[in-house]
């Protein structure tokens, strides 16, 4: 067992991580901190998201031993943990219930959020429907193209959806506006970000609200089990839903922790999102962290078919736990995500998100290089329904992204 | 004397007040910036802001975003800049300032660019993203290398925080006059002069207002409570458009007994 205690009282996990954002803004992410320090110590603050989670989410999800897929894999046994039976449809709920509660606590009328894919906005929007806050998202212009029926369900849910037209006009540019709409609307408005990323304390406070999903498993592998697994998988954009999962075993030593990246069409080509792989450490959206960069230090833009994990950087305490090792990454091609899809889907009868595709594609490889005394988990983080038409597309020919 | 003290002292045919113009290095081709530093100048400049493009400029409005981008396409680097301003300060009397986000230092090496701005004669820098909690990656090696880190307060920053960013400077303060980003107006006057007002009665050092600042009225409005100002989006947009005239007249502002029609 070892000790783990990060962030320090600055942000900073190692090198990474800190609060590296305009003047104007540091008012209101200092504010946030003490709001968040204050709601940690009020047990009736953790009782209604606690509340929310099981009443209007659905928690806990089920944690389900996938015998098909270990059996197909041929080693280890595979464990599932259904993120995607949560209300929206994937773990992005868990944070945005707890951020949406917190801004209401901090008297905040209106909510900013980006969104890449439109999983974080929808959860969002559907929090915000909840609360009654003012809700605005804000989502490139050409992600707009690409999932117009988030789009849609967004406004119906109530929400203002911006379209950004700057830089590449995806997540990172929407993450780029909405921080320009709050440094200039702090007074009334909270940032409601979607990853373990940004300034300080997001990546803690996102880690947070996620980490129920390592919480839960923990349990209930043990209750099934009576012992920890040996391996827990989870693929990452900016990391949430894989900080969610480790972080309640980042001390227990003996499971090794696997967060797996997008390698688009292969990380020695252009096209891929694995910038722990083959970025750089570097400075945007106010933290410190691993980034596709060129040498010039201009950002470049990310790849994938799963439009989750198109994203350029990746959380700063990923960028830590790669390098003091204690979390290992790796990379899964769009052809072996899309490959996972249609095996989890008939092996299982379980149509998995495109995100998380990735950290099925990369189970049935470890799985069948172990024992099959030992136990992997992966954090099924989303449901596939949104990629159907991307996936038919791609298998089939015809109108697709 | 540095060069900060020096150009502040010569403002008196200027009643004092100091016009310092910002523009986007590598927008109309890296070529021009040598020129475009002596133009400015020569129309009056106190000091010169040079901004650094960036992919992801987070604090800035859609007229220094596009001229960023425009840069990036003419393939500027901040190498390829920091070349171009050791030409610069061969013909250039008064300071140069780095406007840069953090970024591009980071992927330059923060040791080396301390020492080579230094090199070259650059006499400060500005990094919109870099707040006082996290001065230390990189102000010890600006002040090793005598190159003031220009800090920034806002109407949202509370007295004790102005205070303590003020007692830290040397050249002079930018004191941001929105709540936003470059290129906008959204705080009545009152409140901008009362805040105006209470940071210069904080500040050891001149006080510069910036962001969103485009005509005489507004600067002349402005400088009743401060000594000068910082104007971006509009120079960057009068460069753009090639209206050096509108330019030199906007830059005269503060010279007495001349008008230029």
């Amino acid at each position: 067992m070892i000790t783990y205690t990060l962030p320090n009282e600055k942000g900073h996990f190692g090198i990474f991580g800190g609060r590296l954002v305009p003047e104007t803004l540091m008012k209101a992410v200092l504010e946030l901190e003490q709001a968040y320090d204050n709601a940690k110590k009020d047990a009736s603050f953790q009782a209604e998201i606690d509340r929310l989670l099981k009443e209007y989410v659905g928690r806990e999800t089920p944690l389900y031993f996938a015998e098909n897929l270990s059996r197909h894999a041929g080693g280890a046994n595979i464990y599932l943990k259904r993120e995607d039976l949560n209300h929206t449809g994937a773990h992005k709920i868990n944070n945005a219930i707890g951020q949406a509660l917190l801004a209401v606590r901090m008297g905040k009328k209106k909510i900013v959020a980006e969104t890449g894919a439109g999983q974080h906005g929808v959860a969002t929007a559907t929090v915000c429907a909840l609360l009654n806050l003012e809700c605005i998202i804000f989502m490139g212009e050409e992600d707009i193209k690409r999932q117009a029926l988030n789009v849609f369900r967004m406004e119906l849910l109530g929400a203002k959806v911006v379209s950004v037209t700057s830089g590449s006009a995806t997540l990172k540019d929407a993450v780029n506006e909405a921080l320009r709409y709050w440094v200039a609307n702090v007074d009334d408005t909270h940032y409601l970000l979607g990853s373990v990323m940004g300034p300080h304390p997001f990546p803690t406070m996102v880690r947070d609200f996620q980490s129920v999903i390592g919480k839960e498993t923990k349990e209930q592998f043990k209750l099934r089990n009576s012992s920890l697994p040996d391996a827990v998988v989870a693929c990452i954009g900016g990391g949430s839903n894989a900080m969610g999962i480790f972080y309640p075993f980042i001390e227990d030593e003996e499971v090794s922790l696997y967060g797996i990246e997008a390698a688009g069409q292969g990380v020695d080509t252009e096209y891929h999102a694995a910038s722990l792989t083959k970025g750089k450490p570097g400075v945007l959206h106010g933290a410190l962290m691993y980034l596709l960069q060129n040498d010039d230090g201009q950002i470049q833009e990310a790849h994938s078919i799963s439009a989750g994990l198109d994203y350029p950087g990746v959380g700063p305490e990923h960028s830590h736990l790669k390098e003091v090792g204690r979390a290992k990454y790796f990379s899964i091609t769009d052809e072996e995500a899309l490959e996972a899809f249609q095996l989890l889907s008939k092996l299982e009868g379980i149509i998995p998100a495109l995100e998380s595709a990735h950290a099925i594609a990369f189970a049935v490889k470890l799985a069948s290089e172990m024992k099959e005394s030992q136990n992997i988990v992966v954090c099924l983080s989303g449901r596939g329904d949104k990629d159907v038409e991307t996936v038919k597309a791609r298998l089939k020919g015809g109108e697709g992204k | 004397m540095n060069r900060f003290e020096q150009s502040f002292k010569l403002l008196n045919e200027y009643n004092g007040k100091a016009f310092v113009p910002y523009m986007m290095a590598g927008d109309g081709g890296l070529e021009c910036l040598v020129e475009r530093l002596v133009l400015l100048e020569k129309f009056g400049a106190a000091a010169i802001e040079v901004g650094v493009p960036f992919s992801d400029p987070v604090a800035d409005g859609p007229t220094i975003q596009s001229a960023g981008i425009r840069a990036l396409k003419n393939k500027t680097t901040l190498k390829g800049i920091i070349t171009e301003l050791a030409k610069a300060r061969e013909v250039v009397t008064i300071p140069i300032i780095m406007m840069t986000y953090l970024n591009p230092i980071y992927a330059y090496g923060i040791d080396a660019f301390a020492q080579d701005i230094q090199t070259v004669g650059v006499d400060g820098c500005i990094i919109p993203d870099l707040p006082l909690e996290e001065e230390d990656i990189i102000a010890p090696q600006l002040a090793d290398a005598q190159v003031e880190l220009i800090r920034l307060v806002t109407p949202a920053s509370p007295l004790e925080r102005i205070t303590e960013i003020a007692g830290r400077g040397k050249g002079f303060l930018y004191a941001v006059t929105v709540k936003g980003i470059t290129g906008t107006r959204n705080l009545f006057d009152n409140d901008l002069n009362e805040f105006l007002k209470a940071v210069k009665k904080l500040s050891p050092i001149p006080v510069l207002a910036g962001f969103g600042i485009s005509n005489e009225e507004q600067i002349k409005e402005l400088t009743k409570n401060c000594d000068g100002v910082v104007v971006g989006s509009k120079i960057v947009e009068l460069f753009d458009r090639n209206n050096l005239h509108e330019m030199e007249k906007l830059m005269a502002v503060f010279k007495q007994g001349v008008k230029i029609v």
